[in-house]
This record gives structure tokens, C-alpha cells and sequence, in this order.
């Protein structure tokens, strides 16, 4: 079956699957982890980016052909999320950023409102901005006006490998925004990824299951089929989509019983 | 938040096998939320002048020792110094004067140390809140405060002279730094002054006090034992190893998101082994002394306390990595301060 490449502001990619660099254990293991996941985007906290000191350079570690999707971890408001940005940019960490804005060090759930203001100023200079939300219609939509590239509701708490609690919050998103919906946060194994793409996400994006495996690279390998087989199935049609889109009409079939006779 | 009589039975149950199953709960929730990343921070002292008589601390103001307050061109050297081993977050510490080290002392030595550094943090004298958003402004991240001991009496017992007296005054702090606009606050309290599960207990009120009211801010906290200075004893540590472990394990338990830091107070066996538990923040190379890194030789140093660790940074960034942890130097990036 023949897909169509997940494009984000005109920029086609292959891969499905986002990893995000946090928490990993050495920066080998980051390397051979993007690769062995075949993430064509990789996240990357611009505090944690030791522009000086060569060997824990954290960029030098990602391969080149991977788009870096800056992230603006640490922010607590619009504001810094926007200075932030500037700085990554200015800094040469190119104008792909997500917006990350948090305010709760407890749950570290995202403040949607400061989200999509950060996300109009950002949008207006230039930058492709990918939202992180809690999965909100209203949110939603603000940012599809505020211009962002597209938008990554939370399957549940970042780090918590919890899944994808916001199931149905995140099925309205997909069903009724026409921006890619990139799920974020929460995503503990490769089950739950497939999962989210059979919904019908666009991609998917994981970091602290990856990072906190025994063997990283192994399960970024995991990770990296099953977003590929959750793909193919919600293209193929799911028997359980099928069954709702084309039951049997046991109210309705009457009006063709003529019909049916001839 | 459990209640006292759960902690106190959880910290006295020295049964091994209560203790391993804490810390393999901490250590779980540790990994989840850190991964194995350890934050690296450097302190420097920039004056010893102090107004406080605390009877447990080398820097009190009865105690005969050289009084330094380095000049900006002083602690710019040293600065340089501690930038050149690698360390981007710095903690400023002083003694306790209002005097010696005024608020514009402090501001103009965070506007330095902003040229050297992503985070700066203080630990000083408390101040008032338009202080702390004047030092916010000047490029302050994070403000440290111990509360010591919760035990009003103890408290009054051991903190004789000066402004460190108002214990109140003292555990509004925090409070008064996350208002400000700060972006961490660390607590504290110094194993050995009082009943260490009373005030284990209600250094965990405090911090869930503050975390409702402020839960936009980084805490952290540590756990500081009591050591001799020049080897004398000024108060008897009664924390074991065995409860040490266990007041760190329990603290990740309650606080899964909560930063913990250990000093070079402890030797590195146990700070190693507690690496592997809870702890996500450690110093390096540090020196305690004013003027410590380059100024003073080390016979002509007062330190505020004795290092039990003296490994550089170089062997610290080794040893994390052959224990297979990520030394992390830059966990902010400098940006302008304003509310």
C-alpha cells in the first residue's frame, strides 16, 4: 500500500516517528538511537545545547540529514517561549521550533493560552511553530489561526509512559483539524505509538521511553515499526472504522427492499 | 502528602530490606524523570563577612577568621577560573551581612557572572521581594535558602545573633524568591541540628506549601550533614548513612519532580552509590573559601566547611560517565530576565 509522506509547512518526510533527546544516558546512544528510529525530526532543548564545549554538543551527535525541532523547554510564559526561539535561532539551531510552555514543575502540563500566543508571535517572524498542547478543540483551532505548522496534543503526562489517556480529546483533533496531529508526551511503548497512528494521528513522538530503555536502540528500532504498522493500518481501513462508517441498516434497509427485489 | 507518623515509621524501619525496596522506588522514579542526566554546578564564595552568630557554622561573626569580601575584579578571576573547568551553572554564596554584601553588591556580581554563565543562583542573606526582582532583572535564576532546622526552639538555640534570628522571616523566603519571578528555589535543612523526621516532615510541608502556591518554579532540595570545620565539632551529626539514604529515597518518592543535590560535604562512596537513587545535582570542584580558586593559598583559607570530596571537575565528568550518566553543564540558557 502506497502512502503519502508526512508534510509539515511544504517539507515532505518519511518517517513518522519523532524522538525527542532528553534524558539519555550518554550521547552515543542518542546517535545510534535516531538513527536505528529512522526519525527524519528530532527534538532538542535549547538549554541543554553546550555550544562551547565541542564533545558534549549535543547537535554533533544528530545526524545531518535529521530536521532539528528545537524546543523551548524551561519556558514559563509566551514571553520566554519567544526569546527562547529567537535565541536557538540566532544561535544557528535554524527556525523549526516547539513550542513548549509550562508553568506547573509538578505535572508539567502545557498552558495552552500562553502556547498560542507564543505561537502567533513566532509564526509572524517567520518560524515553523509545532505547538505542544493539552488536547483542546479551542486550542486547537486558536493555533491553526496563529498560524502554527501543526499541532502535538499530550497522550497524558510527559516521562509518565502513561499512553494515550487523552484518547478520545485527541481523536477530535484529528477528525477535525486539517493540521498534521503529531502526538506528544505519555507515549511508553511501541503498543500505544501504533495505537495513536491507527487512530489516525500523523506521527508520533517519544523520547523518555526510548532514553530510559535498557537498550535504547533497540526499542527506537521497536518504536519506528510500529508507528509504521499503526500507518498501514489506519490506511488500510480497520475492520472497527469500517463497521461504523458502513453498518448494516437495520432502521434504514427497508427503503431498498424494491430495489433489492428487481 | 503522607502524614507524620507514616514518615517516621517508613525513616525508622532500618530493616534492610525496607531500605533497598525505597530506594528501588526512588531510583525507578528517579531514571523516569531524569533519566541518568546529573546537573553540574559550581559554588564560589564571594565574602565571608557575616552579622549572624550561628554556633554550628565556621563563617559565624565569633569566629576568628580572616574576613574577605572579594572586589569585582577578585571574583571575576575567579569566575574565569571556575568557567575554564567547565561549569556553566554557578551558586554566588556570602555569609549573612546586609552590610558587607548589600543587594548592589550582589547585582553587580550577577551582572558578571551572567558574562561566564547560563544559571546563576544565590545563597544569601533573605531579602524582600522588590530585592529579589531587582536581582532577577540582573540576571538571578534561583535563590537557596535553608531553613536549618524547623524546630522553633532548636532554632532559637543555635542561630543566637543578628538577622537570622526571625525565624519567620527566614521561611517566608522561598515564598518571597518564587513571587519575585525566580525560576528555581532550593531548601534545606542541616542534618544534626534537631529531630531529623520532624524536621524531614516539615521541610515537606514547606515544599508543598510552596508547590501549590508557586507551581511554576524548579525546586530543589538538600540535605546537608553537619561537618566539623577545621576539624572542629560544632554540633554532632546523628544521620546515619542508613536514615541519610533513606530521608534522600523518600523525598524522590514524595517530590518525583523535585531536584536533589548533594554537596561535597559527602564522601564520594556514598554520593556515587546515592547517584544511582535519587540524586540529580551535584557540585564539582568546589572550593568553600573566599577567594579559594586562585586567590588564597590553602593554609590561608577559612573554609565554611571541609570538603570530604576534592575530585576535580575533569575526574567528576569521568567518573559519571564510566557509571554511565550524562554530565549535564548547561540546563538553562541565559535569557533576559523581566516579569
Amino acid at each position: 500500500m502506497t502512502d503519502s509522506p508526512l508534510v509539515i509547512a511544504g517539507k515532505s518526510f518519511s518517517s513518522r516517528f519523532l524522538l525527542g533527546t532528553g534524558k539519555f544516558k550518554n550521547k552515543q546512544d542518542l546517535r545510534d538511537s535516531i538513527i536505528a528510529s529512522k526519525s527524519e525530526i528530532v527534538t532538542v532543548a535549547l538549554r541543554r545545547i553546550d555550544l562551547e564545549r565541542h564533545e558534549e554538543n549535543i547537535l554533533e551527535y544528530i545526524p545531518k540529514h535529521v530536521t532539528l525541532l528545537t524546543n523551548t523547554s524551561g519556558a514559563r510564559n509566551a514571553q520566554e517561549a519567544v526569546r527562547i526561539a529567537r535565541l536557538a535561532k540566532a544561535s544557528g539551531c535554524g527556525n523549526w521550533v516547539k513550542i513548549e510552555v509550562i508553568n506547573d514543575s509538578k505535572y508539567l502540563l502545557p498552558d495552552n493560552q500562553e502556547t498560542i500566543k507564543a505561537t502567533e508571535i513566532l509564526a509572524a517572524e517567520g518560524f515553523i511553530v509545532l505547538p505542544y498542547i493539552s488536547p483542546d478543540l479551542y486550542a486547537a483551532r486558536a493555533l491553526v489561526k496563529a498560524g502554527a505548522a501543526t499541532v502535538m496534543p499530550l497522550g497524558s503526562f510527559i516521562g509518565s509512559n502513561l499512553g494515550l489517556k487523552t484518547r478520545e480529546f485527541i481523536q477530535v483533533l484529528i477528525n477535525e483539524i486539517d493540521l498534521p496531529i503529531i502526538v506528544d508526551a505519555g507515549i511508553g511503548a511501541p503498543s500505544q505509538a501504533a495505537e495513536a497512528m491507527e487512530m489516525g494521528a500523523a506521527a508520533v513522538l517519544a523520547n523518555t521511553a526510548v532514553a530510559t530503555a535498557q537498550n535504547p536502540v533497540a526499542l527506537a528500532h521497536a518504536f519506528a515499526l510500529a508507528v509504521e504498522a499503526g500507518r498501514l493500518a489506519y490506511l488500510s481501513g480497520l475492520p472497527l472504522q469500517q463497521s461504523l462508517a458502513k453498518a448494516s441498516s437495520p432502521l434504514t434497509g427497508f427503503l431498498y427492499d424494491d430495489v433489492s427485489a428487481n | 502528602m503522607m502524614t507524620y507518623q507514616q514518615i517516621r515509621n517508613i525513616l525508622e524501619d532500618r530493616s534492610p530490606a525496607s531500605v533497598e525496596a525505597l530506594a528501588q522506588q526512588a531510583a525507578q522514579l528517579t531514571r523516569q524523570q531524569f533519566g541518568r542526566a546529573i546537573s553540574l554546578y559550581g559554588p564560589i564564595y564571594l565574602s565571608n563577612f557575616c552579622s549572624s552568630h550561628c554556633t554550628y557554622c565556621g563563617f559565624n561573626s565569633h569566629n576568628k577568621i580572616q574576613r574577605l569580601k572579594m572586589t569585582p575584579e577578585q571574583y571575576r578571576k575567579e569566575m574565569q577560573h571556575i568557567h575554564g573547568q567547565g561549569i556553566r551553572n554557578i551558586i554566588m554564596l556570602t555569609g549573612e551581612s546586609y552590610k558587607h554584601t548589600p543587594l548592589e553588591y550582589l547585582k553587580e556580581a550577577a551582572g558578571i557572572a551572567s558574562e561566564y554563565f547560563q544559571s546563576i543562583a544565590l545563597e544569601v542573606h533573605p531579602m524582600e521581594i522588590a530585592e529579589y526582582k531587582e536581582l532577577f532583572a540582573a540576571g538571578v535564576d534561583g535563590i537557596t535558602v535553608y531553613q536549618e532546622t524547623y524546630d522553633r526552639t532548636r532554632y532559637a538555640q543555635v542561630h543566637l545573633s543578628g538577622y537570622k534570628k526571625d525565624y519567620d522571616f527566614r521561611y517566608g523566603t522561598a515564598a518571597r524568591a518564587a513571587e519575585a519571578g525566580m525560576r528555581q528555589v532550593s531548601l534545606g535543612i542541616l542534618l544534626g541540628l534537631s529531630n531529623v523526621v520532624e524536621d524531614v516532615y516539615a521541610l515537606y510541608q514547606h515544599l508543598r506549601e510552596l508547590e501549590k502556591s508557586f507551581p511554576g518554579v524548579d525546586y530543589g532540595v538538600s540535605f546537608p550533614r553537619l561537618r566539623p570545620v577545621k576539624t572542629e565539632n560544632l554540633a554532632v551529626c546523628d544521620v546515619d548513612d542508613i536514615q541519610f539514604v533513606k530521608i534522600i529515597a523518600l523525598t524522590r518518592l514524595l517530590f518525583p519532580r523535585v531536584s536533589i543535590s548533594l554537596s561535597t560535604r559527602e564522601a564520594p562512596k556514598l554520593r556515587d552509590h546515592l547517584l544511582e537513587i535519587a540524586i540529580t545535582r551535584m557540585s564539582a570542584g568546589s572550593n568553600t573559601s573566599v577567594g579559594g580558586y586562585t586567590l588564597l593559598e590553602e593554609k590561608d583559607q577559612d573554609p565554611q566547611f571541609d570538603i570530604k570530596d576534592e575530585r576535580s571537575v575533569d575526574e567528576i565528568v569521568q567518573l559519571l560517565k564510566s557509571k554511565n550518566f550524562d554530565p549535564v553543564f548547561t540546563d538553562w540558557r541565559h535569557i533576559e530576565n523581566s516579569l
